[in-house]
């Protein structure tokens, strides 16, 4: 797992790369919490195109970030997955919570 | 064709993609679709992940077994574990139901494993561990393609 991120305004881009299950969740939600935290942002998007596999592992790393941006009065959102973690992701409901933009 | 493997596994998450992908590659004689591969993969990366995360939890040295056996087209995916085993199967299917709501989990493994394989059984006994039973008809989406 590789996160990048980037600052454009008051929004941050967190870039995931590689695949999300449980070996690499706790470093996830660590790596990606840091930046969080980091500055209060509008919008935190996660990028998911360098993603090429994700389990419900990843649905709950992703719910708990969501929460956690949430309580910082941020808005999450989710852009570029592929058609086996969009299905992962349109089965767990994940997107009526946070936005899918392209 | 008629062919199976059967595959012993230490109880770590490290090996969940050693374990989704062995299976993935042993299927492809088959000639699946890339979303056929994509079910499976997650199917079976749901079930290593509860023995994992659930029935090996407090357990050292767990070992995970998993089988595949090809029938023709009919693909099925044993996977077992020797861990707590499941208290309330019935609650344990229903859709974000967690028995671990406090980290970041999402309830979903089963459902996603129901979702994607056309068969799905599960045994379990406590103290005893689970068995996960899938099978997923290869080239049933060709069909309408």
């Amino acid at each position: 797992m590789n996160i990048k991120t980037a600052k454009v305004g008051s929004n941050l881009i967190i870039s995931l790369n590689g695949e999300l299950d449980e070996s690499v969740a706790d470093f996830t939600r660590k790596n990606i919490d840091k930046f969080i935290l980091s500055e209060r942002f509008e919008n935190v998007i996660f990028d998911m195109n360098g993603l090429s596999f994700m389990d419900s592992t990843g649905i709950g790393v992703l719910l708990g970030r969501y929460k956690l941006i949430k309580k910082l009065g941020g808005v999450a959102m989710i852009k570029g997955s592929n058609k086996q973690i969009d299905r992962v992701l349109t089965m767990s409901g994940i997107y009526t919570i946070m936005e899918k933009i392209s | 064709m008629e062919n199976y493997f059967e595959l012993k596994l230490k109880s770590i998450s490290e090996n969940e993609k050693f374990a989704r992908n062995t299976v993935a590659g042993f299927l492809v004689p088959l000639d699946p679709t890339l979303s056929e591969i994509d079910d499976i993969k997650t199917a079976v990366s749901e079930a290593v992940t509860n023995c994992i995360v659930h029935g090996y939890e407090d357990v050292e040295n767990g070992e995970i077994i998993i089988k595949v056996g090809i029938d023709g087209k009919r693909a099925t995916i044993t996977i077992i574990d020797n861990g707590v085993g499941i208290k309330d199967i019935e609650k344990a299917l229903v859709p974000f139901y967690t028995t671990k709501p406090d980290s970041d989990r999402s309830g979903m493994g089963f459902t996603l494993m129901q979702s994607f394989m056309d068969e799905f059984e599960v045994y379990s006994e406590e103290n005893k561990g689970t068995t996960i039973v899938m099978t997923k008809i290869i080239g049933n989406e060709g069909v309408h393609d």
